[in-house]
């Protein structure tokens, strides 16, 4: 019993509410904002350091016992998820206070990216199947009104199709919770493993496609990805970042969750994610090259990298889904830089369109430094941490003769490097127009959190030694049976 | 009795399907509805079957009365589907204030790369503007 295990998920609804009732002054507002954040930091690099001791930790809300309370369970992946994602908030905050744009400076704003927090927190901590549904509705929420607070008519319209698209995924996942729940009589994690044995191998199968699929809306999988890149771009740039650095990284922990308690040995639905990988990737990145906008590029790129981490997870082998870990732990980061420095470009030049904007590296050639690390990360180049997750990901994949995945994931590599290519000849190379000579001054706070999350993803290239072997020692707690007969 | 919980379930399913795909946005917020109510059944059937008394009435054994954590769930469900219409409600609200109209719109990005005339061969010369270009 380590009750301490549940404060990620309580501080920041604490927050959020003393948040609400200092309202009149913003500045109170960003000190219990950035004060929470840091103070979960500190708890998240704790939970990493106890879990790597003890495996697996679990408190009971209210005392009450495992199958009837709210269970929460902290292993491995849940710390490094925790630790990954929290971090990126707070650099996010810094940054969002910075910008000052109208939305960040909302009164709403502070109050609902705490809840925000405390969504995700919780969906990493839950242990029970049901409480994931109530963290998702609280992290969906909270994203519905982050999305929409400007009230502009993009926002409303981008934010209808999220919002009703986001819903009928929750609506399925409640049915297939009443479903799972009628056949086996529970919905606590650690039981359904036992429960779903007495079960009917086909019927088995049935639930595992039913929350894959849920999972897979949320995480934006081919083909139920066509709400992400028209709903993101819309969001104030901080937001955007949030989103699709995390949110449907959360979708992808729990499609690994559901699959390794309830399928880790279905080899066949094994084989069903990695053609839904494939086409991820390739429709994904297709997407990218497609498009005209620094933010629209991005969220296609969004959609073209969880296909990477669903490939770690279909192999499900212990080193498929610590490829996908670690694929998970630095994308998150290098995402998050790169709509960042997005955002940047925007703000210096006025336009995130690439037709409009030129030679920024002339003009800026930080901010080229700024975009360059995390985009050449992105699409695999050695030494920097994309390079890292891709090749444990081939690595995983040649080990299990996985050649038509291997081929296709490094095809997708090159063009995703074409695509970034396009954001910088056409952002930063060339003669500065008339309109990036007229620049406004870039916010130091702006700058920093960008700095330091570029800095971290080096960190993450440098340390990626001990960081997949903790990502390999989590993937055996998540797979105790693959683990023992691997060669 | 769970057949005609099927079968109910499985009309306002039915409904709430063809609701949600109209474009107009209180159609589909009452097609959302609808399929919520839908799950919410479904969640009742997972109770077991009825007859049994919702509340203990002095005996203890489990036996005895309904089991009470898919009606948790029902609830839970119901306050975050209340929650998530009202925000919709207010969507819609705000789309009728910016547009005199609640029919949910093409993305305008969608629909420059549809009508980019020749987005797949090669432009010559300038004789052919992009829609960027008549833009500005």
């Amino acid at each position: 019993m380590t009750p301490w295990i549940a404060l990620p998920a309580v501080l920041p609804l604490l927050a959020a509410a003393a948040s609400v009732l200092v309202g009149r002054s913003r500045a109170a507002q960003r000190i219990i904002g950035l004060g929470t954040l840091t103070a979960l930091l500190g708890l998240a690099v704790r939970l990493l350091i106890e879990t790597d001791r003890n495996d697996v930790m679990t408190t009971q809300a209210g005392g009450w016992v495992a199958p009837l309370g709210i269970t929460f369970v902290a292993d491995r992946l849940s710390a490094i998820m925790l630790l990954v994602a929290i971090g990126m908030f707070l650099a996010v905050l810094v940054y969002a206070i910075g910008q000052g744009d109208e939305e960040s400076r909302h009164v709403g704003f502070h109050p609902v990216y705490l809840t925000l927090v405390a969504g995700v927190c919780m969906a990493f901590l839950t242990g029970d199947l049901f409480n994931l549904f109530v963290a998702f509705e609280v992290l969906l929420v909270s994203s519905y009104v982050l999305l929409t607070l400007g009230g502009r008519l993009a926002q409303v319209r981008a934010g209808t199709t999220y919002v009703v698209i986001s819903l009928l995924a929750s609506i399925t996942f409640l049915m297939s919770l009443g479903l799972l729940y009628r056949a086996t009589g529970t919905v606590n994690l650690a039981d359904l493993p036992a429960a779903m044995e007495a079960l009917d191998p086909a019927l088995r199968r049935v639930f595992l496609l039913l929350f894959l699929g849920v999972f897979g809306i949320k995480a934006a999988i081919f083909p139920l990805f066509f709400w992400l890149p028209d709903s993101y771009p819309n969001a104030p740039t901080a937001i955007t970042a949030v989103f699709a650095g995390l949110l449907t990284k959360v979708g992808v922990y729990a499609m690994i969750r559901i699959q390794t308690t309830i399928g880790p040995d279905d080899t066949v639905v094994g084989t069903v994610l990695l053609v839904v990988a494939a086409l991820t990737m390739v429709i994904g990145v297709f997407g990218a090259i497609s498009q005209q906008e620094i933010k629209r590029i991005l969220s296609f790129h969004a959609v073209s990298q969880i296909g990477y981490m669903v490939f770690g997870l279909g192999l499900l082998t212990v080193a498929g889904l610590a490829a996908a870990i670690l694929y998970i732990a630095q994308y998150i980061v290098v995402k998050t830089t790169l709509f960042l420095t997005g955002g940047l470009v925007e703000r210096a030049s006025g336009t995130g369109h690439l037709d409009r904007v030129d030679g920024m590296l002339r003009t800026r050639p930080l901010l080229g430094m700024l975009f360059l690390l995390p985009a050449l990360s992105l699409a695999g180049v050695p030494p920097l941490s994309g390079f890292v997750g891709k090749f444990a990901l081939v690595d995983a994949g040649v080990d299990s003769r996985s050649w038509v995945l291997v081929g296709v994931s490094l095809a997708v590599s090159i063009m995703t490097l074409l695509s970034m290519n396009k954001i910088w000849a056409g952002a930063f190379m060339g003669e500065p127009t008339a309109n990036a000579e007229a620049t406004r001054p870039l916010p130091t706070a702006m700058v920093v959190a960008t700095g330091v999350l570029v800095a971290v993803s080096i960190g993450i290239a440098l340390g990626a030694g001990p960081i997949y072997a903790y990502a390999e020692r989590a993937a055996e707690t998540l797979l105790p049976l693959a683990g023992s007969s691997a060669p | 009795m769970t057949t005609v919980f099927a079968a109910l379930a499985g009309a306002l399913f039915a409904t709430g399907t063809y609701l949600v795909l109209q474009r107009e946005l209180t159609r589909m917020l009452i097609g959302l509805a609808l399929l919520s109510h839908g799950a919410n059944v479904v969640l009742l059937v997972a109770a077991g079957d009825p007859g049994r008394p919702a509340f203990l009435d002095g005996r203890d054994e489990p036996s005895a009365f309904l089991d009470p954590l898919p009606q948790a769930f029902a609830l839970t469900a119901i306050v975050i589907t209340f929650g998530v219409t009202c925000f919709l409600l207010a969507l819609a609200y705000r789309s009728w204030v910016l547009t005199q109209d609640d029919t949910v719109q093409d993305d305008p990005e969608d629909v420059r790369v549809r009508e980019e005339p020749d987005a797949d061969i090669e432009r010559s010369g300038a004789d052919q503007p992009t829609i960027e270009a008549q833009d500005r």
